[in-house]
């Protein structure tokens, strides 16, 4: 075991403390270290990469933006604070309503998070790294004080108290598994800054910045999630199965072979479920014959599977341990007004 | 802090370059926190390296997965090194291969909440000594596929045991370049299948107590149809009587408890020299996809399927389908072993057993309109038999010499 990688974390380890000595200069604010987000390797700490001013506060130093997407993707009804860091003097392309095609050194990174204002506690900061060789996914655990979050390569299965669901047994992912839902035909690949998703405003604001080349045609048409109940059913559901679905069930994803393919551009009806026969669903099926069977929620596999939290039946497969009631009833009143 | 993580990095780099080139060997032993330190194995693992799971029980809260090509992975053997998964709390299988050239040999796989092992796009995958069960036997709840590959070209399943799948012990899925072998399962729904996937070569396997023995499917509605070019050949197919345990909704569901090898749709399919006996149902049954489909580049019906050479011993005598009691004693107590829809074409079995039609003129009929008899299929002169031998790469069969 301890050979290669293994020597390289024990002399990380062993050089930690000096994290200590520079914290109180960084309080300026730091500059992000370019270093740790392209070299080879695996940072040991969130704190190497020097993305925050404060990080238990999340307060971003210069050139790491927040954004928030219009649909998010549900974890277990945790907030999620997101930024993204392009290295000076380099440029996002916009590719239509799809993502954001961000230049090498490019850094995404999500914070989850449970409670509000002084009860929050950080749970877990997920980054993903463009370098030479292509994107890395690495997961970092917050400790129980807040004041440093440590690669966790393995994840980790941790009991948490949250506003909505009491304590439930929340999942952080290994880098495996971040694997699996962030795959497009084995590449690792970003999944939520898409320009469909993303709005005018903060698309406008990147491109006066120069840190994207232009707002493409397509962008901000996903619905604003929180105005749901305004928006029609059809729109919020497909925006919400793009979002936490369609990573996996489309071309290439995770979940290719069943022929699922809940992208938000997909028109096939057979394709988005309707009438779809299950292929390998198994007891996944829960005794049902279509993953969406029209005017008839609850014989429809797709809101069976949402509605699990039994692994094996429950969908999503990873990050999820509790049921998104917001996201079952979306697609529960598309599927009834389905004639 | 940037000087010192750089100085650590560069440290790295230069113990990775110190580091001999060949391959090493990491053992996971058993015990506490087998979740962290297997999966961190199977993480820090570099192509060439070979994992060794000691002895004992691995007590495993998640699901577990490799992505780096080029490992092994060895216990100690398919009942000394056991994964259980009685406590699985998240993830859809066991155990997620997506690499490829990985050798998965000699430990067991216990009661995973969905599928056992898993291999999707990994080409090159050998299974060799590797046993999946429920140990609950037959169970609607048990995960549906024991050993799965999936979407991936050249696989090798060898002497593994998979036991009460609540879909297939071994199922082959949407792949290219198939072999079965010298494997035994049991209890499951279907004990063997391979589905919409592209020459496979399944021999020497038993198929005992599942639902239905072995099955060859292709589907529609999925990405790689049109399946093709399977050959089922030297198994013995007995006993297969368990009551189907499926969940309705997949296709397994639908196949009668009773069933020996069963051909659903698909192009060129030989099933020869395999031992057949005390299927209740029948031995052979060849029919077309039995429900509606829209998808137009699909063709439900069989073609081109050659049964000969089989020992037929006893089945038909309590055929689980529509009808079946009504058939059988029309047929004195017992319906012929092969029974035939009606679909397709190029349908021709010369194993010097009478043959049961069921009169179909097309799929999806309902089954008021069968027209059952018995119907010569022997056709004019011996068939040959002339579907090629699957080939695997050679580093591929020396897995399983070592």
């Amino acid at each position: 075991m301890m050979g290669k990688a293994g020597f390289c974390l024990l002399a990380a380890g062993a050089l930690a403390f000096g994290s200590a000595i520079a914290a109180d200069a960084r309080r300026a604010m730091p500059v992000v270290s370019d270093e740790a987000i392209t070299r080879p390797g695996m940072p040991r700490t969130l704190e190497d990469y020097q993305f925050f001013i404060h990080a238990d506060a999340q307060m971003p130093t210069m050139g790491v933006e927040p954004y928030s997407l219009n649909t998010p993707l549900y974890s277990d009804g945790a907030d999620k604070l997101r930024f993204v860091y392009i290295p000076a003097g380099k440029q996002a392309i916009a590719d239509g309503e799809g993502l954001l095609q961000f230049p090498v050194g490019s850094a995404l990174i999500k914070t989850f998070a449970f409670g509000e204002g002084e009860d929050r506690r950080l749970i877990e900061t997920r980054v993903l790294l463009h370098r030479e060789d292509g994107w890395i996914a690495l997961p970092y655990r917050w400790n129980e004080e807040q004041t440093e979050a440590k690669l966790a390569l393995v994840g980790a299965r941790l009991e948490i108290d949250t506003p909505d669901h009491g304590t439930i047994s929340y999942r952080i992912p290994n880098k495996n598994q971040c694997k699996q839902c962030h795959s497009i035909d084995g590449t690792l690949v970003p999944i939520g800054p898409k320009a469909r998703n993303l709005s005018h405003e903060w698309l406008d604001h990147r491109v006066a910045t120069g840190q994207l080349d232009t707002r493409p045609e397509h962008s901000d048409i996903l619905p604003d999630w929180t105005q749901r109940d305004h928006a029609p059913a059809d729109q919020a559901a497909r925006a919400y199965l793009d979002v936490n679905c369609a990573h996996c069930h489309r071309p290439g994803g995770t979940a290719s072979n069943s022929g699922l393919d809940l992208r938000w551009e997909q028109q096939d009806l057979t394709a988005i479920g309707i009438m779809k026969r299950p292929v390998a669903a198994g007891r996944g099926s829960g005794g049902l014959n279509f993953s969406i069977l029209p005017a008839d929620p609850s014989r429809s596999i797709m809101v069976h599977r949402m509605r699990s939290e039994d692994p094996g039946v429950a969908m999503p497969e990873l990050g999820k341990s509790t049921v998104d009631e917001d996201g079952v009833a979306i697609v529960e009143r598309w599927i009834a007004e389905m004639k | 802090m940037k000087t010192l993580n750089g100085m650590c990095l560069a440290a790295g780099a230069l113990l990775m370059a110190a580091t001999p080139a060949w391959a090493e060997t990491i053992t996971v032993a058993a015990g506490e926190g087998a979740q962290e330190r297997l999966q961190e194995a199977l993480i820090l693992a570099e192509p060439g390296d070979e994992i060794v799971l000691g002895a004992g029980r691995f007590t495993l809260t998640d699901g577990l997965s490799l992505d780096v090509d080029g490992v092994t992975v060895r216990g100690a053997g398919m009942d000394q090194s056991v994964l259980d998964f009685s406590g699985q709390l998240g993830a859809g299988e066991g155990l997620l291969v997506t690499s490829d050239n990985v050798v998965l040999r000699e430990f067991g796989v216990e009661n995973s909440k969905g599928d056992g092992i898993k291999s999707k796009g990994a080409d090159n995958i050998v299974y060799y000594k590797i046993r999946v069960e429920w140990t609950g036997g037959p169970d609607e709840k048990n995960g549906a596929y024991a050993i799965y590959p999936v979407e991936s070209e050249n696989v090798l399943v060898d002497s593994v045991t998979t036991i009460a799948a609540s879909d297939a012990g071994i199922y082959v899925g949407q792949s290219k370049n198939i072999i079965v072998r010298n494997s035994v399962a049991k209890y499951n729904v279907a004990g063997i299948e391979i589905e919409n996937s592209y020459g496979a070569d399944v021999y020497n396997n038993l198929a005992v107590n599942n639902t239905g023995g072995i099955l060859v499917f292709d589907l529609p509605d999925i990405p790689q149809q049109g399946g093709r070019d399977v050959r089922v050949f030297n198994n013995i197919v007995v006993d297969n009587n368990t009551r189907n345990f499926a969940p309705e909704g997949n296709i397994v569901s639908e196949v009668p408890s009773g069933m020996g090898v069963m051909v659903m749709s698909h192009y060129n399919v030989e099933v020869f020299k395999n031992v057949f006996a005390e299927n209740a149902t029948g031995n052979v049954l060849i029919i077309a996809y039995p429900n509606e489909t829209e998808d137009e580049d699909y063709n439900p019906l069989p073609v081109n399927v050659l049964v000969k050479d089989n020992i037929q011993g006893r089945a038909g005598y309590k055929p689980n389908m529509d009808g079946g009691e009504m058939l059988a004693a029309a047929f004195g107590g017992t319906i012929p072993p092969v029974t035939h829809d009606g679909n397709g074409t190029d349908i021709v079995v010369q194993d010097g057993v009478p043959v049961l039609t069921l009169g179909y003129t097309k799929p999806a009929q309902p089954v008021t309109e069968a027209k059952p008899g018995i119907v010569d299929l022997s056709g004019d002169a011996d068939k040959p038999l002339s579907l090629k031998p699957i080939v695997l790469p050679e580093a591929m069969e020396a897995v399983v010499k070592q």
